[in-house]
């Protein structure tokens, strides 16, 4: 049977897992973004806990994706299996890039600016806020748009832990030694990552001000 | 014209009549970056700076100059002696007051690129909440004062400029909430020569016209003769000449007639 065929009899199945894939990946996204811009922002006025927070969100990073699923299972509240737990391990992926780019984006404003600022009398929340953030939107974006791409791609690991997602046909592939089927799954993952890819370079080109 | 809004600077109360008390003073100020064998930027620095003077800072690179300007609104702080501004030392100021009450206008302009100008100009009324006709009343006003068409700038951002309009709208930007007093470090430095020469003039037409008092960092002896009611030189840290600029030309300060030399001025001044 051709992939092509594959796509054609399991449509309404590969439709469901790229369902589940999407709600992994924007709901981890959220979350990590939740978590990594605020903090982004604290380090700013905390510049000491920089390398600390840094090292931790590269920690997770270097931790190989299917060993982080794995480690994940057994802790009470977070782990388990499904998409819980792989939510939990998706978040900890993104957590870096956003928060690289956030604090970088944040600093890396000319300081000729950030005089002019201080000078008019701004407070630090003002300058943080109507400066500091504005310009480093692209930059936060660029670590978004990173950060979704990755997750698309680790989030096809999470069906080792059950959670579903487009990861299903490429496991399921794998045992049945047919790449037909891991197709079914890759496809469709690499087609989202493209898509993913595609837009934020829109909505960075519409946000580009500077 | 320019109506007198709320400043954080008043000079109606003068300590006793025909003794005018410096709107901005320097008290022996020393500056001295932690190390004990370095030279200090600023060494034992005293000044007088009274309402309405235009005070031209002069000096090379590293002379102090610019330090001696942010002092006066407490972008430096200094290790010993007193910067006192408007009767009250900077450190007792609340620095976000103090700055509010003080225009500041830099080489690089520093005007915000995510901002439209009429959103730069206007940030400090914004800051200090004035009404939003107000704000626009008073960005169409300071903008004409600079000579630019509020109408066709408002909506543009600093990017669409030229450099010698940004300058312009960097200056608008200190004028807008209406403080008594304006730094200016460099204003016209990054312009071609036929650019600045027109910026000066105009500068000194709106001096007349704004009753402000000015302090202006240069390196050039022109300009410092040109636009400072007062010009004051720094070398290494410390003041070496204060004179009007007719007389400044007559200085034997070593360091006087090296900047007249530079300038060629002396033929000038000799005919």
């Amino acid at each position: 049977m051709s992939v092509w065929e594959f796509f054609a009899t399991h449509q309404a199945e590969i439709l469901t897992a790229t369902r589940e894939h999407l709600t992994l990946v924007v709901v981890s996204m959220a979350i990590a973004i939740a978590i990594a811009v605020p903090v982004g922002l604290a380090l700013v006025s905390h510049p000491k806990w920089r390398p600390v927070v840094l090292a931790v969100a590269n920690i997770f990073q270097t931790i190989p994706s299917l060993a982080l699923f794995g480690f994940l299972i057994p802790l009470p509240l977070l782990g388990g299996i499904g998409a819980r737990t792989a939510i939990v391990a998706l978040v900890l992926y993104a957590l870096l890039p956003i928060l690289r780019n956030t604090y970088v984006g944040l600093t890396g404003v000319d300081p000729a600016i950030l005089e002019a600022a201080e000078a008019m009398g701004m407070t630090e929340v003002q300058i943080l806020f109507r400066v500091r953030l504005p310009l480093a939107t692209s930059f936060i974006l660029a670590g978004i748009r990173t950060a979704t791409v990755i997750t698309i791609g680790v989030a096809t690991i999470a069906a080792a832990i059950g959670a579903g997602g487009l990861g299903t046909f490429i496991f399921r592939g794998v045992a049945m030694v047919s790449e037909t089927v891991i197709l079914a799954g890759a496809i469709p993952a690499a087609l989202l990552a493209l898509l993913a890819d595609f837009l934020f370079g829109l909505l960075e080109r519409r946000l580009k001000v500077v | 014209m320019v109506t007198r809004g709320k400043t954080a600077v008043n000079h109606n109360d003068c300590e006793s009549p025909g003794r005018l008390k410096p709107i901005i003073e320097f008290r022996d100020v020393k500056y001295q970056v932690n190390t004990t064998n370095s030279r200090p930027v600023l060494d034992g620095v005293s000044l007088e700076i009274h309402q309405g003077e235009t005070i031209a800072l002069l000096g090379r690179s590293g002379s102090g100059k610019t330090t001696m300007l942010k002092m006066i609104n407490r972008l430096r702080s200094f290790s010993s002696g007193d910067v006192v501004v408007d009767g009250r030392s900077v450190a007792e100021w609340d620095p976000i007051k103090l700055r509010r009450g003080i225009g500041y206008v830099i080489q690089e302009i520093g005007l915000f690129p995510h901002l439209t100008l009429e959103e730069n100009v206007s940030i400090v009324p914004g800051l200090e909440g004035w009404p939003a006709d107000r704000i626009k009343s008073r960005f169409t006003e300071v903008l004409q004062l600079v000579g630019l068409d509020p109408s066709e700038f408002a909506g543009r951002y600093p990017r669409e400029l030229s450099g010698g309009q940004r300058q312009r709208v960097g200056v608008a930007r200190a004028l807008a909430a209406d403080p008594s007093i304006l730094l200016m470090d460099e204003p016209f430095g990054a312009l071609d020569p036929a650019t600045r020469a027109e910026l000066q003039q105009e500068f000194l037409g709106l001096v007349r016209r704004v009753s402000k008092t000015i302090v202006l960092v240069t390196h050039d002896l022109r300009e410092a003769l040109l636009l400072g009611t007062r010009v004051v030189l720094l070398d290494a840290g410390k003041i070496v000449a204060s004179a009007a600029p007719q007389e400044f030309l007559k200085l034997d300060h070593p360091v006087a007639r090296q900047f007249i030399a530079a300038s060629e001025l002396v033929t000038g001044a000799a005919a």
